[in-house]
C-alpha cells in the first residue's frame, strides 16, 4: 500500500460544498418500504423489458426485467411481495417512463437465485463479468452507465490500471464518503474482484484530501492489499470526473471521442465496486442504494440505505421533514443532478443525493449576452470554448460547434457556474449535442 | 495630361479586349428554361425545397433532379406555372400548416418554471417541457421564429397560423419538437386539435380543451369519418365533407372549425 497525491488537472471550479450538513451522519438503514416502484430504465442504453405481470408474486433480488441489448442491464424486486402495476410512472430524468411497482408483503423474503459464494475468491474472470452483468450493475456515480459493458473491453485494448473514484467532487453528497468510512473491506474486495476480471495489477483509489478520515481509514485497511494505492486529490470540482480523475492519478489523457480503455484504465465508482462484491460474494443484485439527503431545505440531513423504488417521499419522511417551503429539488449533486418537479420519483441506481432548497435561496437569472470575458474557457476541465459553443448553439450552428469540440463536453457545469452573464451554457452545448447525435443518427 | 490620358487609355482598350475575348471563349451556354424557372419562383430562399435556396432548386428542376411541384413555398400557381415552363403536368393541392393542440396558457398547467433558452426543441430537454401534457405544443414560439413568411404569431402560448400568409413550406413542422404544428391540405377545415393519448380523466387534470376520448364526435359524424385511437379522435380528411356538426358536439370544444376562422362561406351540410 502506498499513498501518493495526485498531479490535478486542468481549470475546475470551488463551489461551496456544503458537505458539513450529512458529513457526520452515519448511514441509516431505511424499513423496508411498503411499496415500491422499479423504473425498467435506470441505466444508459435500452430499458429492460418486464418480465412480470399484474398480480404475480415476486421475492427480493428476483429479476422483474431481461436486459434488452448489450448495452442495457437487468432490474430486480428490491422487496418482496406482489406487482401491482406496470405502466409509466415519474422518473428522476423528468418523464413518465415505464416501471413495475410492486407491493409489499412485510415478509422481505429472498429469491432463490440468491445465494452466497464462499469460493468467490477462486472464480474466473468471465464467471465474474457474468455475474455483474446479471446483478444489474451500473454505474453508481450518477452517470449509471452498465458495468459489464465497461468490463467488456475489445480484445486489441489492454487494461492495466483500475481507478476507484471515491473523489466525490459534487458539493453537498457524503454518501460515498460515508461508505468508504463504513465499509473499507468492500470497496477493497470489490476493486480486487474488478480487477481480478480484467487480470490489472495496479489499483489506485482517488480520494480528494477534504475526507481524510476516509483516506486514513482506506490506507489501513488497504495494508493488507497488494498493488493498492491510495491517492489524495486536490479538492476542486469535477475531480471525480473519469477523465480528470485518470489525469490526476496518471498522468494520461484521454483522447478526444476516447474512452479511458483507450489509455488502458478503467474507472469504477467506490459504491459501484461496494455493489460488486455483494454481488459476486452474496449473489445479492443492485437492489439498494446509499442516498444522501440534504439541503438547508431539510430538518435532519443525512445519508441513508434505501431499497430501489423507494419514493422519495420516505426519504423526506426519513430527514424529519421540510424546514420551510420548498422551491427546488435535486436529484443528484447541484453541478450535474437533475432538477425535480414532483417529489414523487422514486429512487433509481444512479442517485447518490436528493437535495432540498428553501424557496428563499432560489434565485432566478435572466442570461445576458456573452461578454467574451473567458471565465469558462479557464475553468473548462476539458479545455474547450464553452463562449463559442454556446454562441454557436444560440445561433444553431451545430456543425461549427461540433468542430471545436462539443462532443468532448460532459456537461460538468463549470462554464455555467462562472459565468457572469449568467448565459445556460450547459443548456446550450446539451442543445447542440443532441442535434449532432441526432444528425448522425440518421447519417448511420 | 496626355500621357495620363493615352497611357490610362491604352490600358483600358487593353484590358477591355482582353475581357471581351475572354467572355467570348469561357462563355457557358446557359439554359433559357432555368432563368425562367427562377422567375417564377417566390424568391424567398426559404430553403425548404431541400436545394440552396431558389437558384438551386431552379437548376435541380431543368436537369430533373426535383419534381416542378418541389417548391412547397410557392404553392399551386408557382407549381403550374414551373409545369407550364418544363411541359409537364403539375398535380398539387394548396396546403397550410394546421396547429394540432388548444392547451395555451389558460387552460393548461404547467410542472415547473422553465428558465433555460426561449426555445421549443431546447425546452423539450428538460423533462420534455414545463407544460404538464407531455404531447402538447411547448410555447416558446419556435415555429413562428423559423417561419420566412411571418405568417404565424403566438397568442395565449399557442401558434396562430394566418392562413392568407402560409405557404405550406413546412419550416414550422420541421422545428417543433412535438408535431404538433403540421403541414396539411388546406381542404381539411376540421381538426381535432389535440395530440394527447392519455384517458379522458387524465387529460382533464392539466388541460380544459383537450380531447377526452369521449367519442361523441365518433358518434355524431354521419360519414363515418371520425375514429377513436388512443383516446384520441382522428378525421379522415377523405371522408370528411366539411359539414361541421361535430364541432359543437365535442363537450372540451376542441375541434376547431377553420371554415370561420378563414371567413370563407360556410358549405352546405349535405
Amino acid at each position: 500500500m502506498q499513498l501518493i497525491k495526485g498531479k490535478g488537472f486542468r481549470g475546475g471550479v470551488h463551489p461551496p460544498d456544503g458537505k458539513e450538513l450529512s458529513r457526520a451522519k452515519a448511514v441509516v438503514t431505511l424499513p423496508v418500504p411498503e411499496k415500491v416502484i422499479i423504473p425498467l430504465s435506470q441505466h444508459i442504453g435500452s430499458p429492460a423489458e418486464s418480465l412480470v405481470k399484474v398480480g404475480d408474486i415476486v421475492k427480493k433480488g428476483q429479476k422483474i426485467g431481461e436486459a434488452k441489448g448489450f448495452v442495457s442491464v437487468p432490474v430486480h424486486a428490491s422487496i418482496s411481495g406482489k406487482v401491482t402495476a406496470v405502466a409509466n410512472f415519474p422518473h428522476p430524468a423528468g418523464k413518465s417512463l415505464p416501471a413495475i411497482q410492486i407491493e409489499s408483503d412485510g415478509l422481505d423474503e429472498w429469491a432463490e437465485t440468491v445465494k452466497e459464494n464462499p469460493n468467490y475468491k477462486n472464480l474466473s474472470p468471465d464467471k465474474i463479468k457474468s455475474i455483474i452483468q446479471d446483478a444489474g450493475m451500473v454505474g453508481m456515480g450518477g452517470a449509471a452507465f452498465p458495468t459489464h459493458v465497461k468490463l467488456s473491453p475489445p480484445a486489441n485494448k489492454k487494461i492495466d490500471t483500475l481507478i476507484i473514484n471515491g473523489a466525490e467532487c459534487e458539493p453537498y453528497l457524503t454518501a460515498d464518503h460515508r461508505l468508504m468510512l463504513e465499509e473499507p473491506t468492500k470497496v477493497l474486495e470489490g476493486a480486487v474482484i474488478v480487477a481480478k476480471a480484467l487480470s490489472i495489477k495496479d489499483i489506485f483509489i482517488g480520494i480528494e484530501d477534504n475526507k481524510p478520515d476516509a483516506i486514513k481509514v482506506l490506507a489501513d485497511a488497504a495494508r493488507s492489499y497488494e498493488g493498492v494505492k491510495i491517492v489524495s486529490l486536490k479538492v476542486m470540482y469535477p475531480q471525480g470526473g473519469e477523465k480528470q480523475l485518470i489525469n490526476a492519478v496518471t498522468g494520461k489523457e484521454v483522447p478526444s471521442g476516447g474512452l479511458p480503455m483507450d489509455v488502458g484504465i478503467i474507472v469504477q465508482n467506490v459504491a459501484t465496486v461496494a455493489a460488486i462484491y455483494d454481488a459476486v460474494r452474496f449473489g445479492i443484485p443492485l437492489i439498494e442504494r446509499i442516498v444522501t439527503v440534504t439541503g438547508s431545505g431539510v430538518k435532519e440531513p443525512g445519508n441513508f440505505r434505501v431499497r430501489i423504488g423507494t419514493s422519495s417521499l420516505k426519504l423526506i419522511e426519513a430527514a424529519h421533514g421540510f424546514k420551510t417551503e420548498i422551491g427546488k429539488v435535486i436529484s443528484g449533486g447541484p453541478m450535474m443532478g437533475m432538477t425535480q418537479y414532483t417529489l414523487d420519483v422514486p429512487v433509481v441506481k444512479g442517485m447518490s443525493g436528493l437535495l432540498f432548497f428553501p424557496q428563499s435561496e432560489v434565485k432566478s437569472y435572466t442570461p445576458e449576452a456573452c461578454i467574451r470575458c473567458g471565465r469558462c474557457v479557464a475553468v473548462c476541465p476539458m479545455g474547450l470554448l464553452p463562449n463559442m459553443l454556446g454562441i454557436y448553439a444560440e445561433l444553431e450552428r451545430f456543425e461549427d460547434a461540433e468542430k471545436i469540440g462539443l462532443m468532448d463536453c460532459m456537461e460538468c457545469g463549470s462554464c455555467s457556474y462562472v459565468c457572469p452573464s449568467r448565459r445556460p451554457l450547459v443548456h446550450l452545448i446539451r442543445y447542440a449535442k443532441t442535434d449532432v447525435i441526432s444528425k448522425r443518427k440518421k447519417a448511420a | 495630361m496626355l500621357i495620363a490620358i493615352i497611357s490610362l487609355g491604352g490600358l483600358g482598350f487593353v484590358l477591355g479586349s482582353g475581357l471581351s475575348i475572354a467572355s467570348r471563349k469561357f462563355h457557358v451556354e446557359l439554359d433559357p428554361r432555368e432563368e425562367a424557372v427562377l422567375k417564377a419562383l417566390p424568391g424567398a430562399n426559404c430553403g425548404a425545397c431541400g436545394f440552396p435556396g431558389c437558384g438551386g432548386f431552379a437548376a435541380a428542376v431543368v436537369r430533373g433532379d426535383a419534381p416542378v411541384v418541389g417548391c412547397t413555398a410557392g404553392g399551386v400557381s408557382v407549381a403550374k406555372a414551373l409545369g407550364a415552363i418544363m411541359g409537364v403536368e403539375a398535380d398539387v393541392v394548396k396546403k397550410v400548416a394546421r396547429v394540432y393542440c388548444k392547451g395555451g396558457n389558460k387552460e393548461t398547467t404547467k410542472k415547473f418554471i422553465y428558465e433555460g433558452i426561449p426555445n421549443c426543441r431546447a425546452a423539450t430537454l428538460i423533462a420534455g417541457g414545463d407544460k404538464t401534457c407531455q404531447y402538447g405544443c411547448v410555447g416558446l414560439g419556435t415555429c413562428a421564429v423559423v417561419c420566412p413568411f411571418d405568417a404565424i404569431r403566438m397568442e395565449n402560448g399557442l401558434p396562430v397560423v394566418d392562413e392568407e400568409k402560409c405557404t405550406g413550406c413546412g419550416k414550422c413542422e420541421m422545428a417543433c419538437p412535438k408535431y404538433t404544428i403540421r403541414v396539411v391540405p388546406a381542404d381539411t377545415k376540421f381538426v381535432v386539435s389535440c395530440m394527447s393519448v392519455d384517458r379522458g380523466a387524465v387529460v382533464k387534470k392539466y388541460c380544459s380543451a383537450g380531447c377526452i376520448g369521449c367519442g361523441l364526435c365518433v358518434k355524431t359524424c354521419p360519414y363515418g369519418a371520425i375514429t377513436m385511437e388512443n383516446n384520441l379522435a382522428f378525421i379522415n380528411f377523405e371522408k370528411c365533407t366539411n359539414c361541421g356538426l361535430c364541432v359543437p358536439k365535442c363537450p372540451t370544444k376542441n375541434i376547431e372549425d377553420y371554415l370561420i376562422k378563414g371567413h370563407e362561406p360556410r358549405q352546405e351540410s349535405a
